[in-house]
């Protein structure tokens, strides 16, 4: 980023100063909407937790195969991390090709994780597990806390696939430049952070 | 991310009535949209009030308009026990959500913040435009449920589980009414994320050459403590509404326990606790009071050096960080709404420390404010009285917190109307007082006329005499054991309280009476008050070096300079942020 920001305000060209922190706006608004997105993940574990702790003989669903989907769904997300930061490496470079590349690879693993993940719901459904029903007889916060919580998550991750369409889009426009595609790797590895969390919570906690 | 990319676009005036003044994302239009609705909101909150305390004094005192309203909640405008509880929830949610959280933060912050700091406009406008767009669609979510059959809610503005989480057959109300009401505090979560990002943002990265962080303007300091506070309790607020709406509409038992039993009707729910529901809320509730106070801590501390002609004391350092102790310790205290409720007595006791902590800090600031009147040459204007009333209503209503921080008393005065009487102190005529300091002070520049001043003053005082006297009041019928939430109080035993029951409803309705001044000095200054000067106050701020009203850029393409802090008085004396001439009160 230059240092020096032009504004045209009233008709007249204005210089305003950068910012003291070196870093810009759109990116530091990212940072605090994961501060605060951040609070409502936690907010929604917390509440897992409180649900889990105070229920007797909690239901434990997961076999082998859909610890093994679970699995697969964090190996594809993280290396969508991977391929984001390519994206990021690409654009600094100015190398519009392997941006569209890259995000484009982005783009597809979260479509997968995504895909995997909805599997995994219908599997769970098919089997009678609902919001609140538990075929197996036993309390029914299981289903409520797994599906609000990994729904909560996969909204992200279907958001995160559709605005970096837009952002590759604008990039290829030429109307975004390499910033963009940064503020939306941060987005995109803070979703991939927050399943950390879940997988592990959600799944393998949830392993009989 | 779109609106960051064109400055130009957006920054050169929008033409049009719809551009500039309904659908604008200049700064200053929103922040006036912003007190716009406070108003209304609390206009509409105070009849709310008057209809409750009407109904506790004078029970057979039929509300014609209200009978109007609702043929079911109040027939032939004598209200029933339930609708007198929709009434208080939304007094609550309205004064709470609309006018308190909204006018000081979002509607000061607004106009203020970005000339404060020398920026052209917020860090993001459209987000910001959006901001105001769907709080009022939350607003006007909130005032459908007056008129849909049968009316409000009745879980009062904190909408306990599981009363708030089963559907209609907890009572009117409970059905459609609760269902919009959480849909109303979503979008204002929601809202007030935004707003919260685009205050810090702008405070970080909009300043102008020299305005260091030790140079900000107290009330910049203010609202972008308050920022940090509103982006950490609304994202938790947020999943605590989805959860409930999840409880409502979605079939889970998050904060349902099993075996209830509603209108001989069993739940089909188990496994919920409600306990979660009130440690969620009051994550963000007790966090939420702070949100209220701590941007009436920055005006007021804004307002007084200019006033008393000095710095004040301790200079900008120890006010600002008594803010952010008390903004930090805000989240650690939330149980202390909750000794009564079942939690276990250790947690009362660990909630009860960190609650008695956060008086020093408050204490600071009250004696930043009240040492540095000493020996001051002090300007008794209207915002001045104000400021100074605030702080008044301040330290009273925080006398009675330390009764409140203890488990042991509170288990007494918990229910009663001590509570009642504390709030409404503390957060609810503390911010309100200082918003109307902050109005008077700003008027000036936001319309480019002055308020009348013995309209002004006589407002100060009738409402500083009105407020003592109703909430005074309530807490000593707290003490004498009256019961909150009750809708009449006709054959019990606080029967013998009735005078004083009929002394606050009498001061209520006076205290009411004379806002309609303050609303008639605000509308008729507008048009025709007299012309103000740039820099009435003889202030140092941004914001009054620029003209009044300030261009759409706000400096007319001007780059400022700041050379000094914001508190540069020696008694008639006084240096401008942007002057480059020596310090007299080296801040």
């Amino acid at each position: 980023m230059s240092q020096i920001e032009l504004m045209v305000a009233g008709g007249h060209e204005v210089i305003m100063e950068a910012s003291p922190y070196g870093i810009e706006k759109k990116k530091l608004g990212m940072w605090i909407f994961i501060v605060s997105d951040a609070c409502t993940f936690g907010a929604f574990l917390f509440a897992y937790g409180y649900m889990r702790i105070g229920t007797v003989a909690w239901g434990t669903p997961f076999g082998f195969s859909s610890i093994l989907n679970g699995m697969i769904m964090t190996a594809v997300l993280l290396s969508s991390s991977l391929t984001m930061l390519a994206a990021v490496r690409a654009a600094q470079a100015d190398d519009g090709a392997a941006v569209k590349k890259w995000l484009g690879a982005t783009m597809l693993l979260g479509a997968i994780f995504a895909a995997l993940h909805l599997r995994e719901w219908f599997n769970l459904i098919s089997e009678g597990w609902r919001l609140f029903a538990n075929p197996t007889g036993g309390p029914a916060q299981f289903g409520a806390t797994f599906f609000s919580v990994t729904g909560l998550h996969l909204t992200h991750v279907i958001t995160g696939v559709i605005a970096l369409g837009f952002v590759a889009r604008g990039y290829k426009q030429g109307r975004y430049d390499q910033s963009h595609v940064e503020t939306a790797g941060l987005y995109w590895h803070f979703v991939d952070l927050v399943w950390m969390f879940v997988f592990p919570l959600m799944y393998l906690m949830n392993a009989h | 991310m779109a609106e960051t990319q064109v400055h130009a676009a957006h920054h050169a005036p929008s033409q049009g009535f719809i551009r500039k003044y309904v659908f604008s994302v200049d700064h200053k239009i929103i922040g006036i949209q912003y007190l716009t609705l406070s108003m209304v909101s609390a206009f509409i909150g105070m009849a709310l009030s008057w209809a409750m305390r009407i109904h506790l004094a004078y029970p057979d005192f039929r509300i014609p308009i209200l009978g109007w309203l609702s043929p079911n909640g109040a027939p032939n405008g004598l209200m029933t026990p339930e609708y007198y509880l929709s009434l208080m929830t939304m007094h609550g949610t309205i004064m709470a959500f609309f006018v308190l959280t909204a006018a000081p933060f979002a509607g000061f912050g607004n106009f203020v913040l970005p000339i404060q700091v020398g920026a052209a406009d917020m860090a993001f406008p459209r987000l910001n435009m959006s901001s105001f767009w769907v709080t009022f669609v939350g607003f006007l979510l909130a005032a459908a449920t007056f008129f849909i059959p049968d009316g409000p809610p009745l879980s009062g503005w904190t909408a306990y589980a599981p009363l708030s989480a089963v559907g209609s057959v907890a009572g009117p109300g409970q059905g459609l009414g609760q269902t919009l009401w959480v849909l109303s505090i979503a979008m204002f979560c929601v809202a007030s994320l935004m707003g919260a990002l685009n205050f810090i943002v702008t405070t970080l990265d909009m300043r102008t050459k020299g305005l260091t962080l030790s140079r900000l303007p107290l009330s910049t300091w203010a609202w972008f403590i308050d920022a940090w506070v509103s982006l950490l309790a609304f994202a938790v607020l947020l999943p605590c509404g989805l959860l409930l709406a999840l409880d409502r509409l979605g079939g889970t038992s998050f904060f349902i326990p099993g075996g209830l039993v509603f209108n001989d009707q069993l739940q089909p729910h188990s496994g919920g606790s409600p306990l979660l529901f009130q440690h969620l809320f009051w994550f963000f509730g007790h966090p939420e009071v702070y949100i209220i106070i701590l941007p009436a801590f920055g005006i007021v501390s804004h307002i007084f050096p200019t006033f008393i002609r000095k710095p004040l004391v301790g200079g900008w350092k120890v006010i600002t960080f008594a803010e952010i102790a008390v903004g930090t310790l805000s989240f650690v205290v939330w149980g202390h709404h909750m000794f009564v409720s079942g939690m276990s007595p250790f947690m009362a006791m660990v909630f009860s420390v960190p609650t008695l902590f956060i008086t020093i800090p408050s204490v600071i600031a009250v004696l930043v404010w009240v040492f540095s009147l000493y020996g001051a040459n002090i300007r008794f204007d209207t915002p001045m009285l104000y400021s100074l009333g605030f702080v008044s209503l301040f330290i009273t209503g925080g006398i009675g917190g330390f009764f409140l921080a203890q488990p042991s008393t509170d288990s007494y005065l918990h229910a009663t109307s001590f509570v009642v009487g504390h709030f409404h102190f503390t957060m609810g005529l503390s911010a309100i007082f200082a918003t109307f300091a902050g109005f008077y002070y700003w008027y000036p520049k936001i319309f480019g006329r002055t308020m009348n001043e013995k309209l002004g003053k006589l407002h100060f005082w009738l409402s500083f005499v009105g407020v003592y006297c109703v909430f005074i009041t309530l807490h000593l019928t707290g003490f004498a054991g009256s019961v909150r939430r009750y809708s009449a109080f006709v054959d019990d035993f606080m029967i013998p309280l009735m005078p004083a029951q009929r002394f606050m409803t009498i001061s209520a309705l006076l205290l009411g009476a004379a806002q309609f001044i303050f609303l008639f000095n605000a509308i008729w200054s507008r048009f025709k008050g007299p012309k103000s000067s740039d820099n009435p106050w003889g202030a140092t701020t941004l914001e009054w070096a620029t003209t009044s009203p300030p261009p759409f850029d706000n400096f007319g393409g001007r780059q400022l300079t700041v050379y000094h802090g914001p508190m540069e008085y020696d008694d008639e004396a006084s240096v401008m942020q942007t002057s480059p001439e020596a310090s007299i009160a080296g801040t």
